[in-house]
């Protein structure tokens, strides 16, 4: 088995190596021409308006909770799969009355609103149809 | 010092360095990436433990999930990198004269110990042993459990749910 | 892999006298270097036959310039273009960080890489935990795109970070359950078993056994992995119209060229693992008919390459999944038919 994990690490050291020697290749033949704006951040062109932070929508974390209690279901969940063909049905029983636990969990999260993401707001027609006039392509406009 | 030993202490050296960038750090998200690294060096000790599926899980769950929830969490609140994160040291020498005998008495137990020589571990797969345990000798324990990750999803969801409306 | 390793080792007499953990360390580092070559190659290759089967969905030829027939060197020549690019770093970006992102995404993707079986024994890292650590690694990849959303000190690539972030991370969990249901039929972890256990035939493939359950699992899957990887329909991340581009936006040279690299990668990856656990792997599906040695190999690249083709549609087909929509996806369609489908499996192997 160390031998196996062994392979892992060589692997991810490799991994490293791989980017630095590009990375070292790139920095030596590249060009190098600072100018203040290829400095600046990009924003589509425009001049950056504020700093680089924005007040995010608070579901980031719920979900991330979500997910980090589920993860740790599914973490009990792999050894039970790798017996399974032995036990039989006593840990079928077993397991599922862990698994409908947790989808107790999950039917609350779902019945409390807790997993929906803000919808876009839908801005009704005539608003927008008032927003722009348009003037009318006349005869004498085409010719 | 066999091959063994030496990537035991890298793996140690790399938890406690990370660990000590993480603690000593004055930007958070520096901590962050000290705290994945520590993560890490802890999951290779799992390795060199014959512990395949702790070591595993560790990286799953630690780096996975609860340091993509730490990190989601500090850039929700707000400047933080205007924050000064060093909290001024109140007592220092009444703190160091307690931390310092604290280490003192850590430092003659270990020594003083007669610590057992125990056959090397098997290394074997832990995994169908693990799911045997849990669904046989374990199993109370194993389904108090679900409960306990029921009753922390619905405070967690509760908890995020009042500030929202803040 | 350890049976190669000894076998060569004990017809070599001068290798013997070297200790076991040299020569293993020799062995391993000279398949990462072919697997970083592949890895490499094949994000080559996949930039090419992406561009090449998009033209001809849209009606039209795509590359056919550079290299000749059909413009065949059109990936080496933008690979050279990004080698010499300036690396240009934002002035308010955070150095060390941008500079880290790219090597834990890298990093992780290959170190994946260890645990696919390419042959009867041909695998790296014959761990006993495999699928976990697959899944284990893709985690990696979330933290090195956060940190180069937030390294870019830019509001667009740290709300595209975020976003991939939640994506991935709601994804998982489906994935996993899906998984799930093929180590419940084989009853281990170890990718290696997994593929023995279908050899023979088209017939003992796992996505056929255990009707309907079996297949279910697999369309979760491959849905789950097109959102594990940022591929359309689920590519919010990198929506080239709406965020710029996301999370690289502010990359530019080798290190975009590292995340690049990393993305098709990790497409094949999930290609890759997807045919292990589902189609077979490298088993062939004529039973003994071409199933020796180096049919192996091509047997899980075609099979591999299939599921990238697949993939690859889908992106040019589909239009892109709104992020309430994505989340509705995955935890309120995805995860229930995930754990119905364990449900079914658990009860057709026990009746």
């Amino acid at each position: 088995m160390l031998f196996d994990f062994a392979g892992v690490l060589v692997f991810l050291i490799f991994g490293c190596l791989f980017v630095g020697i590009n990375l070292l290749l790139s920095r030596l033949i590249q060009t190098r021409n600072p100018h203040p704006g290829k400095l600046s951040t990009y924003e589509c062109g425009e001049i950056p308006i504020g700093t680089g932070w924005i007040q995010f929508n608070i579901r980031f974390y719920v979900i991330a909770l979500v997910f980090l209690i589920f993860d740790v279901e599914v973490v009990f969940l792999f050894p039970w799969a790798v017996v399974f063909k032995e036990l039989g049905t006593f840990a079928f029983v077993e397991m599922m009355i862990f698994v409908f636990m947790l989808l107790v969990g999950l039917a609350y999260v779902w019945a409390k609103g807790d997993l929906e993401w803000d919808k876009p707001r839908e801005v009704p027609a005539p608003e927008l149809a008032s927003v722009v006039d348009q003037p009318k392509l006349t005869e004498e406009m085409a010719s | 010092m066999t091959a063994f030993d030496f990537v035991f202490y890298v793996f140690a050296a790399l938890t406690v360095a990370s660990a000590v960038v993480m603690v000593f750090s004055r930007n958070v998200i520096y901590s962050a990436v000290g705290l994945l690294f520590t993560f890490f060096g802890v999951a290779g000790i799992y390795v060199l433990l014959a512990a395949d599926f702790v070591a595993v899980v560790q990286v799953m769950i630690y780096v996975g999930g609860i340091l993509i929830l730490l990190l989601f969490g500090v850039m929700l609140s707000q400047r933080v990198t205007k924050v000064e994160l060093r909290t001024g040291t109140l007592q220092l020498v009444p703190a160091l004269l307690v931390v310092g005998s604290g280490l003192v008495v850590l430092l003659r137990v270990m020594y003083k110990t007669g610590w057992k020589e125990v056959p090397a571990a098997e290394f074997k797969a832990t995994s169908a042993t693990i799911g045997t345990l849990l669904m046989t000798d374990f199993l109370i324990p194993f389904e108090v459990v679900s409960i306990l990750l029921l009753l922390a999803l619905i405070g967690a969801a509760f908890i995020a749910r009042k500030e929202r409306k803040t | 892999m350890r049976e190669l390793v000894s076998s060569v080792t004990s017809s070599q007499s001068f290798l013997s006298n070297l200790p076991e953990f040299v020569i293993a360390l020799i062995f391993i580092a000279i398949a990462a270097v072919i697997l970083t070559t592949v890895a490499a190659v094949l994000a080559l290759i996949g930039v090419y036959l992406e561009r090449k089967v998009s033209a001809h969905m849209q009606d039209r030829l795509g590359p056919m310039y550079v290299g000749g027939w059909h413009g065949w060197a059109q990936t080496l020549a933008d690979a050279v273009k990004l080698l010499i690019k300036e690396d240009i770093v934002p002035r308010a970006a955070d150095k060390k960080l941008h500079l880290l992102a790219p090597f834990l995404v890298f990093a992780a993707t290959l170190a994946a890489f260890a645990v696919l079986p390419f042959g009867r024994q041909l695998i790296v890292s014959d761990l006993n935990v495999g699928v976990l650590y697959v899944i284990a690694i893709s985690s990696l990849v979330v933290v090195g795109i956060i940190l180069a959303g937030w390294a870019s000190n830019n509001k667009w690539s740290l709300l595209g970070a975020m976003r991939s972030a939640a994506q991935i991370v709601s994804f998982e969990i489906p994935a996993s359950l899906a998984v799930l249901v093929v180590i419940m039929a084989v009853g281990s972890m170890n990718l290696g078993e997994i593929v023995l256990y279908q050899e023979g035939g088209i017939h003992k493939w796992l996505v056929w056994k255990f009707f309907p359950f079996n297949l279910i699992a697999f369309l979760i899957f491959f849905v789950a992995s097109l959102a594990e990887v940022n591929r359309a329909p689920f590519d919010i991340p990198e929506a080239e119209s709406e965020i710029i581009a996301g999370f690289h936006t502010e990359y530019s040279g080798m290190k975009f060229a590292m995340f690049f690299l990393a993305e098709y990668a990790n497409m094949f990856l999930v290609g890759a693992v997807g045919a292990t656990l589902f189609l077979g792997g490298w088993s062939s599906p004529f039973g003994d008919f071409m199933n020796s040695g180096p049919f192996q190999v091509f047997w899980l690249f075609a099979k591999a390459f299939a599921l990238i083709f697949v993939q690859m549609w889908l992106r040019w087909t589909l239009p892109r999944v709104r992020v309430d929509q994505l989340m509705y996806t995955s935890w309120k369609v995805l995860t229930p038919f995930a754990f119905l489908a364990m449900v079914g499996v658990g009860i057709y192997m026990i009746i």
